[in-house]
């Protein structure tokens, strides 16, 4: 049954889920569209970082955005880690495409089956005082639930595209992948701008992670459900573009707000595959590539 | 093709396998050819994995979605009219032909990781596709009732496990006489360089259509006699990620460029599994598979086969 | 150019993004030619040869070989009508051996069967003196044995016109001697070749006809020694 306020609140539920997956996939972005490291696990580290929010927040009742910024340098630090470990193993010896996407595969599937073996498979939440309350703008419900994580996730997407705009670093990470020659003539050291940029993507997932289990009650395998979405926007906007995450969220958060409001819920998870899929067949190079 | 000694073997077992199931020479307890029957699945998923993954560098993390889509085509044709599995067998395989030929056709023209992700997205869509289709169960599953008996090999489970393994012989047969045929050499060529190949006279999207038709028929025949084995299926279990993991760790765990290391690691990783669950947790015992598939990849990049091959090389 | 053409690049251009590499080039090879392709660093060689190789698609103009259009044709079907290429950066087959490297175009593009492959394979290695390395692992190659390889597996496609990108980089003066050897032996036997080269010894001892290419334009065509005296290609390459 469609009626224009239903259609409204889709829209407007949409663009607030759009928000939050620019801020889920930001990482990715940086790591496969800029640096070529194809880290099918980084949705893992998402759940992750909302495990640590949950954990923080049901213990001691800490609020899961301040968790989540107070963990980003713990979850830079393993994500620098995590280069290291790729770049010695993988990427020096050439191995990246086969053994270097086993390697994030099975890391995925062992941040996945840990947390299982944890907290069991029950969904969890967390509280907040902005959890559970709404307003309306007309006859359109905004839940603060998804409105606070969408203004949270355009702050850090605006600090992260600053950074790689305007610092001589963050310039480094986007030519990296691009021009090997120029960043040596910029003397910087390949291998430590990668780690950087890679640390930067996985410490955004703490963040991300906590805005995750703000929205919506999680547990671990749903981690599986988002490698869709991150992929989708990533290839959708253009490997590497940091204006183009925020454009290819939205359009998929409204997709699938639209999707589930008109067909049903159970057709949401197809949205973001079946997009990729499409994008991946007739644009590669993404919405806004050449 | 000549006849050498694999081939003598490769009969002498499924003789064997005829013996133990038909006959009976040797008494065995129902468990091991329930046991058995998943880890010769796992020997087929493994080895057909390895034809895209192992020989050609081509990633696929669809395994479960090929798996499922050949148990689900069992389904639709026992819905349909009580199909036998003598049946079922080639037509899920040829369904899953298509499907991994109409994914490579989508796909394939593009860098590598495009693969490897689109395939991911594959299984997921399929999912959600099975969940939303009533005739098939839905979200809620399927049943399929079968005979306690069938002649002459007395219990079903039986029966199932001769099917494997002549599956598995099968599977490990084709996967062999690729590798040493020019199509393999071919193969292997695209994984060192694509560029190169196809520089070298190696028709490079042909070659790879090939592979993705050849695997995924494979995929599809190991879940085609999945309902009759477990008698019910439902989308979680049969698109389990377990299928993905399994199949790629147990190529990379044995050794990926060649036939054995699939069957070593599908034989060795699926057995330990099958005793595990058993006597320990099985999120645990998927741990360890994680732990072990990372492990090899940066310590053993050539597993077992290619550490088996070093010692060897040493010793002389 | 005397004689019957065997490949024309008629106007090709090639741009990455907004930049031009290769801008309206233009050249004839003709049958049984030796012909020298140089010009200074990045100027477009390797990509004129991508072009004519089909690992690139030209943005513009077309290449015709034997008097057929190849546009739209894949690599595979340009090497076996008979264009083979060397690659400036070695692209070995790493986890073959040195003969197995050559029985991939030996098969797949010359037609040899399984069992000619050896024979055949070992001939090229042993003309090219990479005869005791046939067994070795292609990747644990020395760099120059690597370019050898490059030199040998174009070889063994048995092409009607072998391209070598710069095969000669790095290699003492005997070994250029020899390199040069080789070439000159299948160029009697009736193969064109085309060789890009920065040694310019070599590119004037074994060219016909030179043509220079700066900035992805062709600025000269001739004998060697009228492109020697030529004021425009010493510009280029000593700038103004
Ligand atoms: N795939 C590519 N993408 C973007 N630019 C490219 C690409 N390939 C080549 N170029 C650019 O095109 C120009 C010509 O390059 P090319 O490799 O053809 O030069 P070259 O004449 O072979 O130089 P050299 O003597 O160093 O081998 C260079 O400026 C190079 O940076
Ligand atoms: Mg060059």
């Amino acid at each position: 049954m469609f009626t224009v306020d239903l259609l409204l609140s889709a829209l407007v539920a949409g663009v607030l889920l759009g928000g939050f997956y620019a801020a889920v996939s930001l990482g990715l972005t940086v790591a496969f569209g800029q640096l070529n490291i194809v880290n099918i696990a980084h949705p893992a580290f998402v759940i992750l970082g909302s495990y640590v929010a949950y954990m923080c927040n049901s213990r001691w009742g800490l609020d899961p955005i301040l968790v989540g910024l107070a963990f980003t340098p713990v979850f830079f630090l393993i994500g620098v880690g995590a280069y290291r470990i790729y770049y010695e193993s993988f990427e020096r010896r050439d191995d990246e495409a086969l053994r270097g996407l086993a390697f994030f595969f099975g890391v995925m599937f062992i941040i996945e089956v840990g947390l299982i073996m944890v907290y069991g498979v029950d969904f969890r939440t967390v509280q907040a005082p902005y959890i559970g309350q709404n307003f309306k703008i007309g006859a359109v419900g905004v839940p603060t639930r998804m409105l606070v994580p969408f203004c949270v996730s355009l702050v850090m997407f605006a600090c992260v595209y600053l950074y790689m705009s305007r610092t001589f670093n963050g310039r480094a990470i986007m030519a990296v992948a691009q021009d090997r020659l120029a960043l040596q003539l910029m003397a910087a050291d390949p291998v430590r701008i990668k780690q950087l940029g890679f640390g930067i993507g996985i410490g955004t997932t703490a963040l991300a992670g906590a805005l995750l289990i703000i929205i919506i009650p999680i547990e671990p395998s749903i981690g599986r459900l988002y490698i869709g979405q991150v992929f989708a926007i990533a290839v959708l906007a253009g490997l590497g573009s940091i204006p183009g995450t925020l454009v290819a969220a939205l359009v998929l958060g409204i997709a699938e707000s639209l999707v589930a409001t008109f067909f049903g819920p159970s057709w949401a998870p197809a949205v973001a595959f079946g997009i990729l899929l499409l994008a991946l067949a007739f644009r590669p190079q993404g919405l806004f590539g050449r | 093709m000549r006849i050498d000694a694999f081939h003598v073997t490769a009969l002498a077992i499924a003789l064997l396998g005829a013996a133990v199931t038909i006959f009976d020479l040797i008494p065995v307890n129902k468990f091991y050819f329930f046991a058995g029957y998943v880890v010769l699945q796992y020997v087929v998923l493994a080895t057909a994995w390895n034809i895209m993954g192992g020989y050609m560098g081509y990633v696929n993390f669809g395994t479960a979605g090929f798996f499922a889509v050949g148990a689900y085509t069992s389904v639709v044709l026992y819905n349909l009219m009580k199909a036998p599995l003598i049946l079922m067998i080639p037509v899920s395989g040829a369904v899953c032909a298509l499907l991994g030929l109409g994914m490579g056709y989508l796909t394939l023209r593009l860098r590598g990781v495009f693969f490897a992700i689109a395939t991911l997205a594959m299984a997921i869509v399929l999912e959600t596709l099975i969940v939303n289709w009533d005739y098939v169960g839905g979200a809620t599953g399927a049943y399929i009732l079968r005979s306690r008996e069938i002649a002459p090999f007395g219990d079903y489970v039986e029966f199932l496990f001769f099917v494997m393994l002549v599956l598995a012989i099968f599977a490990v047969t084709v996967a062999r006489w690729i590798e040493r045929s020019k199509m393999g050499r071919g193969f292997a060529a695209i994984r060192d360089d694509e560029v190169a190949a196809e520089c070298t006279g190696v028709p490079t999207l042909r070659l790879k259509l090939v592979a993705t038709t050849v695997s995924g028929f494979l995929m599809g025949v190991a879940g085609a006699p999945f309902v009759l084995y477990v008698g019910f299926v439902e989308p979680s279990s049969a698109f389990n990620l377990v299928y993905a993991v399994n199949s790629i760790a147990m190529p990379m765990i044995g050794g990926a460029t060649t036939w054995l290391g699939p069957l070593i690691g599908a034989l060795l990783l699926g057995t330990v599994q099958q005793v595990a669950t058993v006597t320990i947790s099985s999120e645990l015992n998927l741990l360890i598979v994680g732990g072990l598939l990372v492990f090899f990849v940066i310590a053993a990049p050539e597993g077992i086969v290619g550490l088996v091959r070093k010692w060897r090389g040493r010793g002389r | 150019m005397t004689g019957e053409r065997l490949l024309e690049v008629r106007s090709v251009t090639k741009r990455f993004g907004g930049f031009v590499a290769l801008d309206e080039v233009s050249i004839e090879v003709g049958k049984g030619e030796r012909f020298g392709l140089i010009g200074p660093n990045g100027s477009g060689k390797t990509t004129l040869i991508n072009c004519i190789s089909g690992t690139l698609a030209n943005d513009g103009g077309e290449i015709v070989f034997k008097g057929a259009v190849l546009d739209g044709r894949k690599p595979h079907e340009r090497t076996r009508l008979g264009i083979a290429r060397s690659f400036q950066i070695p692209k070995p087959f790493r986890s073959m051996t040195v003969l197995e490297n050559l029985a991939i175009p030996l098969e797949y593009a010359s037609g040899a069967g399984a069992r000619e492959v050896e024979d055949r394979g070992m001939a090229i290695l042993e003309s090219i003196g990479l005869g005791n390395r046939a067994g070795e692992s292609s990747g644990k190659l020395t760099q120059i044995d690597m370019r050898k390889l490059e030199l040998a597996r174009a070889m063994a496609s048995e092409p009607e016109l072998l391209i070598s990108d710069e095969a000669m980089a790095g290699l003492s003066s005997t070994e250029v001697d020899d390199i040069l050897e080789i070439l000159f032996r299948m160029n009697e036997r009736g193969i064109t070749i085309i060789m890009i080269e920065h040694i310019m010894r070599a590119v004037m001892r074994f060219s016909e006809r030179i043509v220079v290419l700066d900035a992805g334009r062709k600025i000269a065509e001739g004998k060697p020694d009228e492109i020697v005296n030529d004021p425009e290609v010493e510009r280029a390459y000593l700038g103004e």
